[in-house]
Order: C-alpha cells, then sequence, then structure tokens
C-alpha cells in the first residue's frame, strides 16, 4: 500500500517516540492550580470570578472577548486566591486565575463516567454552541478556537473534515496514546465535527509509525460510512495543515489564504475527543494527555493533566529536573517552545514537555553557506532559506516579499538540515515579521 | 539547578556538518586515487601531496594574514587539492602541480571571499589555467611506472589520438580500433589520461558512495553523462567516420571525473531541481561541441567552467516549486 503524503520538501528527524509504551495516567491534582486566560489563539479571556469565590470543576472562569477568543473553565474545584499577571510557559505576562483545590467537585451537569454515547443529539447550531461553551481549542499546538474553524463563513462550503493524527514531531506520543485508549470517543467526536460542518468525508490521517492507532481506529470506525483511516508516510512536517490537506485532497492551500478556500477543515486528533466529551459528556476541557519526555529522564510518561498544573509538580513526579538538563520544552523539538519558567502551568495547547541535555540542544557555532541547497530540498512550503537568509540579513524587505517568505510556516526543517549550523529560522522569522508589517502597512492606506 | 536554555525552535540540530560532507567526498575520492597510484606510482603520489599542501597553505596564509581567522573547512581545501592532483598529467612536474594550486585557491576561490563565495570551481580553474599557460607540460603524457607490474599505458590520450587522427583526416572508428581503444580499457583503468582518469569504475564506485551517503543528489550527473550519450550517439549514428560513439566518450577522458565529482560543487552548482538539470545538460552539450569540434581534445573541464557562471543565473530563475501558487 502507498502511503500519502505531501509533495514538496520535507525532512526526516529521528522519531525517538520512548513513551509510545507508557499508557495514559492519570496526574494527581494539585494543590494549587493557575489558569491562564489566554490559552487560545485571539484575544485573552476576561475573567469573571475574583478572590475569595469558591469554583467547581468545569466552572466558567473566563469569557471571550471579542469574535477570536474563547471560554476558559475551572480545572479543579476549591477558592480563587488571585486573579493577576504572571509569566506563562514562554515567560509572556498574561492574566491568570490562582485556584487553591479543595476536593474534587464538578459542576452540575457533567458526566464523568467513562460510558461511551453513541447518540448524537441536537441540530448543527446547538452541537457548535455546547463546543463554544466548553471551551475547545486546537489542541495540536495552535489554540485556534474550535467553534470558529467549524463556523466557515456562509460563502464557502466544507467538503472533507480531516482529523489531523499525523503527530510528525519526534518524542510527542500524547495523540499516539490517546487513539490507542479512545478510538471511539475520537471517531464520535469526529461525526459531530461533521455534523456540524455538514461534510459527507471525514478522513482521520495516521502517521505510518503508529500502526496500533491505526488498527484501533479502523476498527471503530467499521460501523460507519463516510469516515475514513489512512496511513501517512513518515514524514515531518505531515501533520502540518496545509501539507496534510496537500496529502490528502491534492489541493493547495493559496498564499495568505485559509484552509476553507479548499473545502478542507482540519481538526487535531486531541480536539476531536474534546468535542466529545463536550457535546456527549457535557465537559468542558479542563485536562489534556501530555506527554513527559527525554532521554534524561528516569521514567517515560503520558500523563492526563489538569489545565493549570505547574510544570515544576509535573517535572517533580518524574524524579524532578536531571542535572544534566539544559532545555525544556513545551511541546515537540521542532515546533516547541522553550519553557522559560518553570513555576508556568499547562494550558490547553501543551501536548508534550520535552527534557533535553546541553548535547541534544546546544547549537554550535554557524559556519559559512556552502549552497548545498539542502534547505531548499527541504523547505515543504518551496521557500529558498538560504536566499532569505541572506535577504534577511542583508535587510532587503522587498526581495524578501518577492521570494514569498510570507507562505514560511515555521516548521524548522530548513535550519535542522543545514550543514551549516546556520539559524535559518531566526532569521527567517524575524525578516517575516518585518515585511508582515510592511504588507499591513500597505493594506491601511 | 543550572539555568535553562531559551531559545527559539527547532530544538536541534543535525549532526551532519560541512565538515562531514567534505570527508564524504574524500572518502569517495579515495578508490580513484589509489587506482591512479597504483597505476603511475612516485610521481602521483608527489603531485597529490604538492596539491594539497599547497592549497591547504595558500588557503591558511591568506585566510590568517589577510582575513584574521582560520581555514572554514579544512577538507573542502583538501577536496580542492585532491581534485586538481587527478587532473594533471601523471608525469607533470612538481612545480606545475604548485603553480595550479596556488591558481586554484588563491585566485578561483579566496579572490572570491572564499569558501561558499567563489563563482568557479577552484580545482577546474586550476587546471584551466594550467593548460592554457603550460600547454607542453599539461599534454605530456608519457606515464612513469606505477607500481602495478604492468605498463601503464603511455602516449597520447585517446581522446588527443582521436583529435590528432580525424584533423589528418582518418577515420574515428579506423582510430579506435587501431589503438585498442575500447570502453572497457578505460573502464577498468588502462586508458591514458589524467591521474584521476585512469579509471572510470573507480570513479563510479565513488559516485555510489556519494549517493549512498546523500552528499550529492544525481541530477547533476545523470544530466550531463545522458546528455553526452544521447549528443554522440545522434553524431555517431550520422557519420561513425567522423565522430566517436556514445560508450568511447562516455568512458574516455574527465567525462566521469567532472560529472561525479566536479560538477556537483555545492557551492558552484545550482540550489534548484530545475537548475541542476539544465546546468548538466548545457555542460553535456559544451562537452560534446568541445570534443567534436574544438581545438582542444578534451573539453570537460572547460564546459564545466563556462556552466559554473551562469549558475546565479539559474539560482535566479529557476526557482523551487513553490507549495502555495
Amino acid at each position: 500500500m502507498k502511503y500519502r503524503t505531501f509533495r514538496i520538501g520535507g525532512v526526516h528527524p529521528a522519531e525517538r517516540k520512548l513513551a509510545k509504551d507508557a499508557a495514559i495516567e492519570q496526574f494527581p491534582i494539585p494543590a494549587k492550580v493557575a489558569i491562564s486566560m489566554a490559552q487560545h489563539l485571539g484575544a485573552p479571556a476576561t475573567p469573571v470570578v475574583e478572590k475569595g469565590d469558591k469554583v467547581k470543576v468545569g466552572q466558567v472562569i473566563g469569557t471571550p472577548t471579542g469574535f477570536v477568543s474563547g471560554f476558559v473553565h475551572s480545572s479543579v474545584s476549591g477558592t480563587v486566591t488571585a486573579v493577576e499577571p504572571r509569566a506563562d510557559l514562554a515567560g509572556k505576562m498574561v492574566m491568570h486565575v490562582c485556584i487553591d483545590v479543595e476536593g474534587d467537585e464538578y459542576a452540575d451537569g457533567i458526566v464523568t463516567t467513562d460510558r461511551i454515547e453513541r447518540d448524537i443529539k441536537g441540530s448543527p447550531e446547538e452541537l457548535l454552541e455546547k463546543i463554544k461553551k466548553a471551551g475547545v481549542v486546537g489542541m495540536g499546538g495552535a489554540t485556534f478556537p474550535t467553534h470558529i474553524k467549524l463556523a466557515p463563513p456562509k460563502d464557502k462550503k466544507a467538503e472533507y473534515l480531516i482529523i489531523n493524527a499525523a503527530e510528525c514531531e519526534p518524542y510527542v506520543t500524547a495523540d499516539d496514546r490517546l487513539m490507542r485508549e479512545h478510538p471511539h470517543e475520537i471517531v464520535l467526536g469526529a461525526r459531530i465535527m461533521a455534523r456540524v460542518l455538514g461534510v459527507e468525508m471525514v478522513v482521520i490521517a495516521v502517521e505510518e509509525n503508529k500502526p496500533e492507532a491505526f488498527d484501533a481506529l479502523s476498527d471503530a470506525t467499521l460501523r460507519y460510512v463516510g469516515i475514513d483511516v489512512v496511513k501517512m508516510k513518515k514524514k515531518y512536517p505531515q501533520g502540518g495543515e496545509k501539507q496534510l490537506i496537500d496529502a490528502i485532497t491534492h489541493r493547495r492551500v493559496p498564499s495568505g489564504g485559509l484552509p476553507i478556500e479548499t473545502g478542507c477543515v482540519v481538526q487535531n486528533v486531541a480536539t476531536s475527543y474534546a468535542v466529545y466529551q463536550a457535546v456527549q459528556k457535557d465537559k468542558p476541557l479542563i485536562e489534556r494527555v501530555m506527554t513527559v519526555t527525554g532521554e534524561c529522564l528516569p521514567e517515560q510518561k503520558n500523563y492526563l493533566v489538569r489545565i493549570g498544573t505547574p510544570i515544576s509538580a509535573i517535572l517533580d513526579s518524574v524524579g524532578g529536573l536531571p542535572m544534566e538538563s539544559a532545555k525544556v520544552i513545551s511541546g515537540g523539538p521542532m515546533m516547541g517552545k522553550a519553557v522559560a519558567n518553570l513555576q508556568a502551568t499547562t494550558q490547553k495547547g501543551s501536548s508534550c514537555l520535552l527534557v533535553l541535555t546541553p548535547e541534544q540542544t546546544a547549537r554550535t557555532p554557524e559556519t559559512v553557506c556552502i549552497r548545498c541547497g539542502r534547505c531548499t530540498q527541504a523547505c515543504p512550503m518551496g521557500l529558498e532559506p538560504w536566499l532569505m537568509n541572506r535577504l534577511g540579513r542583508n535587510g532587503d524587505y522587498a526581495s524578501l516579499e518577492e521570494n514569498k517568505i510570507y507562505d514560511c510556516i515555521e516548521c524548522g526543517c530548513c535550519q535542522s538540515t543545514c550543514p551549516a549550523h546556520i539559524p535559518l529560522l531566526d532569521i527567517v522569522r524575524t525578516s517575516k515579521a518585518e515585511v508582515m508589517k510592511i504588507i499591513r502597512s500597505r493594506a491601511k492606506k | 539547578m543550572a539555568k535553562l536554555i531559551v531559545s527559539p525552535s527547532p530544538h536541534f540540530q543535525n549532526k551532519t556538518t560541512t565538515q562531514v560532507l567534505m570527508n564524504d567526498v574524500l572518502i569517495a575520492l579515495a578508490p580513484a586515487t589509489l587506482v591512479s597510484l597504483l597505476f603511475y606510482g612516485w610521481n602521483a603520489l608527489l603531485l597529490l601531496l604538492v596539491c594539497v599542501a599547497t592549497c591547504v597553505g595558500c588557503e591558511f596564509l591568506i585566510e590568517k594574514y589577510l582575513r584574521g581567522r582560520d581555514i572554514p573547512c579544512i577538507s573542502a581545501t583538501v577536496v580542492t587539492g585532491v581534485l586538481l592532483a587527478l587532473n594533471l598529467p601523471p608525469a607533470a612536474p612538481w612545480w606545475v602541480a604548485f603553480v595550479g594550486s596556488l591558481a586554484a585557491i588563491g585566485i578561483a576561490k579566496m579572490c572570491f571571499g572564499g569558501l561558499g563565495q567563489n563563482i568557479f570551481n577552484p580545482a577546474i580553474f586550476g587546471r584551466v589555467f594550467l593548460l592554457v599557460s603550460f600547454p607542453v607540460a599539461m599534454t605530456t603524457w608519457s606515464a612513469p611506472h606505477g607500481w602495478l607490474p604492468i605498463d601503464a599505458f603511455s602516449g597520447a590520450t585517446p581522446l588527443a589520438q582521436i583529435n590528432e587522427g580525424i584533423r589528418q583526416g582518418l577515420p574515428a572508428n579506423e582510430i579506435v580500433a587501431e589503438n585498442g581503444l575500447s570502453g572497457w580499457q578505460a573502464f577498468f583503468g588502462l586508458a591514458g589520461g589524467s591521474v584521476g582518469e585512469a579509471s572510470a569504475l573507480a570513479l563510479i564506485i565513488g559516485f555510489v558512495y556519494l549517493l549512498v551517503r546523500r552528499v550529492i543528489k544525481p541530477y547533476i550527473p545523470v544530466a550531463i553523462l545522458g546528455t553526452v550519450v544521447v549528443m554522440t550517439t545522434i553524431f555517431w549514428l550520422v557519420d561513425p567516420e567522423k565522430y566517436t560513439g556514445p560508450v568511447f566518450n562516455l568512458l574516455s577522458g574527465g567525462l566521469l571525473l567532472g560529472a561525479i565529482f566536479m560538477a556537483t560543487d555545492y557551492v558552484t552548482s545550482p540550489m534548484t531541481t530545475m537548475g541542476m538539470i539544465i546546468y548538466g545538460v548545457l555542460i553535456g552539450v559544451l562537452t560534446v561541441l568541445i570534443r567534436y569540434f574544438g581545438s582542444y581534445p578534451e573539453g570537460v573541464s572547460f564546459a564545466i567552467l563556462i556552466a559554473n557562471a551562469i549558475v546565479p543565473l539559474l539560482n535566479k530563475y529557476c526557482k523551487p516549486k513553490r507549495f502555495a501558487a
């Protein structure tokens, strides 16, 4: 069988799925949590609780501010001790609701049993409202509010719903475990989203290195028509939204365009699980599966973690941060973000905590470009990182725009493949920000 | 607790460095170099040592005293030295190797800014520099005795014999037959020529190694060799008396050495697949035209040098296939 894949560029980093045999464990509820109001793309939510308020699990503590925003719920029951700006994972100061945990009392109406509810009740509008109220966001890392993606503009018609189960980042196994252990919930979540969108074709795309997940999902979809599980080639960035659409439908998202222009809506597999919980169990997004991994850790874990759990508590459970660790990454090694502050807490988009040693992550000195062209061959967007590096260092933004720097998806293929160890993506990122500024200021005129 | 590093993604780097890639090129050159030493003996070894030492020394002095830094990648310099040595006649005097190395590194590489900046392949430049400066030394093919108990081929190279013969009005196929210039001879390594042209087989082993280690993509060599085969087949079918055939052309002279090791030099070849193919075809066409119609018997070096000059243009106009139209 020929596996599907995107058609331009890509790299093959070593997969290092160290935690793939670790079953999902419930992480103990911490004594204190701090829940960020900026866990989704767009405007941070507005806190609706005050110091001293009693909250229950699943109670709304933040409401959307504007259109692209989302609800935030309490992940624990207890007393609000502070509503204040704190440093989040990336070190950015954002509003957090801090809660001292007392017991584990759920808000009314939330079903906490594991029984699988197969009957999907309600009109598409009602389902969409439930998803919105549950604060579901894209859980692959981009954290775009799911309800907005599920409500495309009236003039655009969705034909495909693609469930992104590629998990192409090395190390990360959270989605893999979720698929193996909860395939029915994921399939039902996909069916709910298909009903909301009114699409007939649902494709669940799994990379070939997860055969157990593929089999589990295939069994779970046997009883339904119009929902396919397909195997994807192991290649990074297979799970990039644009790459996935290209691989499945051979359609290309135009420059600066939205995926819906190709008739596709892509949702992450963990998002699908969250949608099931939101609709069938009335349970908002208060916890997620998170991989805790790294060669230097004594144990590899996949935890079901309440949102707002401090990173330090999670690391302590595997024996604390090892002496030889140099970097803690939230997400995978290709696109994840380095954690600046171990007191920071987990968010809806935190799929993985990866601890790397200096040898694994040290940046070696940059040498000169020998124009080997590896970056160009690796770029999945068909760009020329070597050229953008040169133009970027010279500040030639007009030429950068001509060479479509705005198409860069920041996947890191170029930099990770460069034999001269040039920080290509650093240069491209900063230059791209400048070019976008210029484009926006021109649009205003 | 030690301080955590906070830096943007990606968080790991390829272990393959420029040094590793250039070491791989040296390993790929090893079979051809060893075969040439076996055939041509001490003088070939002397040429090799003079070339490598002069290249490294020249680059070291310029980098150190004019730019105040170390040689960025010493293996790349050694590759230039080895390639230049393989491009010399086996009986060439040592000072030819010395002057050629100075031209290769001093003029072709360092004048343009050193590693990664040169427009022309330094080794090819060195060879052409010698060819036009010291034509006699560069076309004297009396081969010294090697370390094998057989006599290596001495006398003019097959291509030179053909070039000379045709000028005297002899039919090409007869010259080939008369002088026993079969393709097989060149393949295993008994034809005359430059040091590195001794054995096609050894060069092909190096090519396979480069492909397996993914040091180079096959596009450039395949485009060059394919073009030469197609063009020479057409000419040969039209008039076998005047033009030599494809097998002979493929295996003789510096074609394999040039196509595999010289035209694929990263710095002086295009970045995109399309650019690589156009570049390869251009080298192939120029090589055949020079061999058939030029006054020099061998054309690969000139062809590569001319193609090097249009690489910036190819990089500018042959953009990779963009994802989004």
